[in-house]
């Protein structure tokens, strides 16, 4: 797929680079929002809106803004736009604002808005900024949506509110709790990282960082685990 | 006479001890607790030590087979687990938790990590209060079984002696030590648990540096914050009740997750007292054991790195 078009940046923002499970970035309303399949989905599409806009401005305005005091920069741009949609959840859809809480101006600083800026809005035009942003944002968006239902599923027997579980089951309430969070999320990486697994690498060989092998080193932490990845790329 | 001549290189003198052996003393030293726990609340309390075992055999075997790693049912370090973990469940607990119990104790927290000698918790400590946390009100329901052969005397109220105590009232010191109360199934007893206690200690099992440092760590504690000034009928209730005994000879004791310098067992111990006695007084609610200790075990590798002797001939004393 050709690099910077949009649909490389949508496919590399839900799949490839996932934000959540590939990039572990924006852990803290990964873990802390998904106790709710609804509320995961709401956190989400509010930072796509966040990520996109900001995404968007701060690509237009990085030839204007100096390299020195770049991340102010775009800590403005971000907190404009968390403004802009706080607002606006509160005026339209008060039970998600009410839910989701602290979280919203916490976007703010959420590693994944400052990440993408840094790492690809300041370097790149708009609008394969803005499709990043929407890219990165989805990635998000389903991550968190998947892992909250599944908290909320083992946790509560529902998912969007919905009865699942038959009325029999004992919902584990460990998993709508913080250590729930943890567990799903290591299952769910662990999941995408078992399907996504690569074909076996050629057979790495230890590089010997110094004359005489491995034999003459102290480093015991080493032990010939020092391998060239250059040489395993094709 | 000919086998000691046999010339081979060294080492030439080989200890008979091995994980299995230490295994099935373990074992041996929990059956007088186990028995009692069955004697004293009835044939459920058996089903679920059977039930939680069979459940803890079961997926280390069927882990092990999927991911194509040794078989190690063999050294009955499962067997354990699952033996620990039923009893640290309340008599009534329905057999479904002692199943979940006993997959999550060795599935996510022994085999994830890497098996035997690899896990940083007490699997059936762990495996305890993630189903503390998920199942509060059936965890915490002690109110015992009517059965058969359940011989708990007193059946009135549902607390155990040290929720009582938390509350205020007063409780009976020889039916502590006896056993006689409510409680997880196999921590009412400190008399059955001192004589497990005593297998491990005369076997060379286990170091008496934990249990003691720990035991007297957490009298100091209670003593000067306990609220009960030198009240010696206190400090003995808070000791013989709740699963402080089996916690500490038992569980704290674990090999794979206790300090291995004996420096550091005696830190270990210490950190175990205070935790202990902050959860117990100054925590919601009256039992911290199981708490204090996998946080204990968290701090392990610290506390090895800072009390790890100087090997001989390198650094020491300057004169």
């Amino acid at each position: 797929m050709k690099a910077n078009t949009p649909a490389e940046r949508l496919f590399n923002g839900i799949i490839k680079e996932n934000p959540t499970f590939v990039l572990v970035l924006g852990m803290c309303p990964t873990l802390a929002v998904t106790t709710a399949a609804i509320n995961g989905i709401g956190m989400g599409l509010t930072t796509t809106v966040v990520l996109a806009m900001s995404n968007l401005f701060i690509s237009l305005l990085r030839k204007i803004i100096p390299d020195k005091v770049r991340m102010p920069a775009y800590i403005v741009v971000v907190a404009s736009f968390v403004t802009i949609v706080q607002l606006l959840l509160q005026g339209f859809i008060p039970s998600l604002y009410d839910s989701l809480g602290l979280y919203i101006p916490l976007i703010v600083v959420n590693c994944i808005i400052l990440g993408r800026a840094e790492a690809y809005a300041s370097q790149n035009g708009p609008v394969a900024s803005i499709f990043d942003g929407i890219g990165m944002g989805l990635g998000f968006t389903m991550s968190i949506t998947i892992l909250a239902a599944f908290r909320e599923l083992i946790g509560a027997g529902t998912v969007f509110g919905f009865q699942i579980m038959p009325a029999a089951y004992e919902p584990a309430t460990i998993f709508i709790l913080a250590p729930g969070a943890f567990f799903v999320l290591a299952f769910l990486a662990a999941v995408r990282a078992k399907i996504m697994e690569k074909k076996p690498k050629e057979e790495q060989k230890p590089v010997h960082c110094m004359e005489g092998g491995c034999a003459s080193c102290s480093n015991e932490a080493c032990s010939g685990k020092f391998y060239d990845n250059t040489v395993v790329k094709k | 006479m000919s086998e000691l001549l046999h010339v081979s290189s060294s080492p030439h003198v080989r200890s008979k001890v091995d994980t299995s052996s230490i295994m099935l003393t373990v074992i041996i030293a929990l059956l007088p607790a186990a028995l009692f726990g069955i004697y004293n609340f009835g044939p459920h309390a058996l089903l679920l030590i059977l039930v939680t075992i069979a459940t803890c055999v079961a997926t280390e075997a069927v882990y092990e087979k999927i991911v194509h790693k040794k078989l190690t049912v063999k050294d009955y370090s499962a067997v354990v687990t699952g033996l620990l973990l039923a009893l640290n469940l309340p008599p009534k607990a329905p057999w479904w938790i002692a199943v979940i119990g006993g997959v999550f104790a060795i599935l996510v927290v022994k085999q994830l990590f890497g098996g035997l000698g690899q896990n940083f918790m007490n699997p059936a400590l762990a495996a305890r209060c993630f189903l503390l946390i998920s199942f509060t009100g059936r965890m915490t329901d002690f109110t015992v079984p009517g059965g058969a052969w359940g011989n708990i005397v007193d059946t009135v109220s549902g607390a155990t002696p040290l929720a009582a105590m938390k509350s205020g009232e007063t409780v009976d010191l020889l039916s502590l030590f006896i056993g006689n109360i409510q409680g997880t199934i196999g921590e009412t007893s400190a008399l059955a648990i001192l004589i497990g206690a005593a297998i491990l200690l005369l076997r060379g099992i286990i170091d008496f540096r934990i249990p003691v440092a720990y035991l007297l760590t957490f009298s100091v504690f209670a003593l000067i914050f306990g609220g009960h000034g030198l009240d010696f009928y206190y400090l003995l209730c808070q000791l013989c009740g709740g699963g402080l005994m089996l916690g500490a000879w038992f569980m704290a004791t674990d090999y794979v997750t206790s300090p291995i310098t004996s420096k550091g067992r005696i830190v270990y111990g210490i950190c175990l007292g205070i935790f202990t006695g902050l959860f117990r007084i100054f925590g919601g609610s009256a039992e911290g054991v199981s708490y204090a200790i996998i946080f204990c075990n968290l701090m392990v590798p610290l506390i090895e790195r800072f009390t790890m002797p100087a090997a001989f001939g390198k650094g020491g004393k300057k004169a």
